[in-house]
């Protein structure tokens, strides 16, 4: 009650008298009025205690939960970054990130993981190559041909439940489908051979079965990010007006003429964002390659190709490479954590903090790609 | 009654503009669309009940009625734009010349080269100008750069935007104003070389600026293309069209030369939508 008698006070106005205040304790208030002025109480904007220690406390409760979110993020790169600090005084993080020898027991010794890293990319892209033509063609079949049909219905269910399913999953696919070509290889054959004839003359050897190489890694983890691939394209796609379909019907395209030239143009930032995430997926992952026979132990760079300009000077070893063993940066990562030596534990928290910052890239790129489109593009 | 006087002058008005304009000698009218018994139907709901209209050659004619009343949908079974929506039907014949475009050996594709259509709200493609125009001859097979630039300057002309973006052909239609787009969306309808062109509500969503200028290139068009119109603006379907049609409820009440529709309606629902006693 007070504050109207001092807003009384503060404000004087000549439609306002004064009011004098005979008597007032905590709950009662007496004054002289005039007639004619309020003499009840004003409760808009009133909040009770109640009310505003609710208020406090839930908006307290949301940000605590935003805050652990973002806490964790600070605690994993305090973490890494206090283990791998110890690992960087000896290894400068760039002959750790691009050199190619590894020889942890040599004095003095050297610790390279660009193979590792080769590994991790060649897979990965590979892997995003066969995903991504796959998963258009059916998000632009689920999309814009599939319509409202029952049997889009079943595959758009089959999706989810894919997305859902472990990645160790599609490693045991990737073994039998991939690594052993499900035994349906005879005995007797090891491998095909396809030589070109042109200067230099090329021999690409195929093995037979695939067995444990880069291609069958590729391929396990181009259907581990199948689904995602779709589930953003078919995102997309559905963020294209469909003024802009019917509009270009009006003008007499066919509807794969409509697809090719509007749609598909105006809903590339978002497939490309989607393929980019895919691919940091795709870089995480450890256990499908674990099943399909990654090597535990540090390699060569695919191909024995490691520089780019090697990929001209080596063109054989280059076509090769997806046809060789292969390794990737979080199997190693997992091997040199369970070593007894605690100073591999540093080296763990090194590669750890490599394949971050490459992911790290990999999102940012994605986020870029999705700000520049979004500029371009207004309906 | 003072209203059907106001529409009255509308239209004469428009008359005197249209001998001030050129002296139009007034000639035996050819069909070139003619709709027969034509049902139509969303899913179970129907929209279009028996309409049997024709659509004469190189003149305007304008489609009113309250909101919902079929003019958009009656529209679009012009060029089968409805073919596009899911669980749509119909029976009836539209005939283009003669020809009935639902017959089962007509390429819709073809047939919306020859029916263009421009819609209420302005729809560029996220494109440059160039391209836009250019977009309906390229998808039919035109690939030589020279003709293309030729039918991008032509279609702009009629359309009355060359002036202001024949320096910016390469820059985002996206940003010009939306009277500039809608001439666009005209100019782009234009570069398939239509014979006939169908407006739905062109220029609802623009300022009377704007608006005025498409009725004034509407004008200029129907010399030698033929238009039709859905307008839920009475005033502007007397100032612009040859023929007015009323729908109402899915049904075509009335069809007749502007200028009679508006003064002497035959029908009472008619003149109770044009006097403003509902809609």
């Amino acid at each position: 009650m007070r504050p109207f008698v001092n807003s009384a006070e503060m404000w004087p106005s000549p439609s306002a008298p004064r009011l004098r205040v005979c008597f007032e304790d905590n709950h009662c208030l007496a004054v002289i009025k005039p007639a004619g002025v309020l003499t009840m109480g004003d409760h808009t904007g009133d909040v009770s205690m109640v009310e505003l220690a609710r208020e406090q406390f839930v908006k307290f409760g949301l940000m605590l939960c935003a805050v652990i979110s973002l806490a964790t993020t600070a605690a994993i790169v305090y973490v890494l970054v206090t283990e791998a600090v110890r690992f960087f005084r000896e290894v400068s993080p760039i002959d750790f990130a691009f050199g190619t020898e590894w020889t942890p027991q040599f004095d003095p010794p050297a610790f390279g993981v660009l193979p590792l890293l080769c590994g991790t990319f060649s897979i990965a892209v590979i892997g995003a190559l066969i995903g991504l033509p796959i998963g258009l063609l059916a998000a632009i079949y689920l999309e814009e041909y599939g319509r409202d049909s029952k049997f889009k219905r079943v595959i758009q269910i089959n999706l989810s439940n894919l997305a859902g399913v472990p990645s160790i999953v599609y490693g045991i696919l990737g073994l039998t489908a991939f690594v052993r070509l499900f035994g349906l290889i005879p005995a007797g054959l090891k491998s095909v051979s396809f030589t070109c004839t042109l200067l230099p003359a090329l021999t690409l050897t195929i093995p037979l079965p695939l067995g444990s190489t880069i291609i069958t890694g590729a391929l396990t983890l181009g259907l581990l990010v199948l689904p995602v691939i779709i589930v953003a394209a078919q995102e997309a796609l559905r963020a294209v007006p469909s003024s802009i379909r019917t509009a270009s019907y009006a003008l007499g395209a066919t509807q794969w003429q409509t697809i090719r030239h509007q749609v598909l143009p105006a809903s590339l930032p978002g497939i490309s964002t989607g393929v980019i995430l895919a691919l940091s997926r795709a870089m995480g992952e450890s256990a499908p390659l674990i099943m399909v026979g990654a090597l535990t132990s540090i390699s060569f760079c695919p191909g024995k190709i490691e520089s780019v300009g090697q990929l001209f000077s080596n063109p054989q070893g280059a076509l090769q490479a997806p046809f060789d063993s292969f390794t990737a940066l979080p199997i190693q990562i997992f091997n040199w954590s369970t070593r007894p030596e605690a100073e591999f534990q540093h080296v763990a928290a090194a590669g750890i903090l490599v394949l971050l910052t490459v992911l790290l890239c990999l999102n940012t790129a994605a986020i870029v790609i999705r700000q520049r489109f979004q500029k371009c593009t207004r309906w | 009654m003072a209203i059907l006087q106001s529409f009255s002058e509308l239209v004469h008005q428009r008359q005197h503009r249209e001998s001030t304009k050129r002296s139009r000698p007034v000639e035996t009218e050819v069909t070139k669309l003619e709709v027969k018994n034509l049902n139509f139907f969303y899913g179970e709901q129907q929209a279009l009940f028996d309409v049997s209209t024709t659509i004469a050659e190189r003149s305007v004619t304008a489609f009113i009625g309250p909101s919902g009343c079929g003019k958009s949908t009656f529209l679009r079974t012009l060029n089968r734009m409805n073919d596009i929506i899911e669980g749509t039907r119909l029976n009836g014949q539209v005939h283009l010349e003669g020809q009935d475009i639902y017959a089962p050996e007509v390429d819709v594709v073809a047939l919306r080269k020859r029916v263009g259509m421009v819609f209420q709200k302005s729809t560029p493609f996220p494109k440059s100008t160039f391209d836009n125009v250019a977009y309906g001859p390229k998808i039919a097979g035109q690939r030589n750069h020279k003709v293309l630039t030729e039918i991008v300057e032509q279609s702009l002309k009629r359309a009355a935007l060359w002036d202001e973006v024949k320096d910016r052909l390469n820059e985002s239609a996206l940003a010009l104003s939306g009277g500039q787009q809608q001439r666009l969306c005209i100019a782009r309808a234009l570069a398939t070389n239509p014979d006939v062109l169908l407006m739905d509500e062109p220029a609802s969503a623009l300022d009377p600026a704007s608006t005025a200028r498409i009725e004034d290139l509407i004008f200029e068009l129907k010399q030698n293309y033929t238009i039709a119109i859905v307008t839920h603006n009475m005033q502007q379907a007397a100032r612009i069209s040859d023929w007015t049609a009323f729908f109402f409820q899915g049904y075509l009440i009335e069809k007749d030369h502007t200028q009679r529709l508006f003064t002497t309606p035959t029908k009472k629902q008619t003149e109770d939508y044009i006097t403003g006693r509902f809609g």
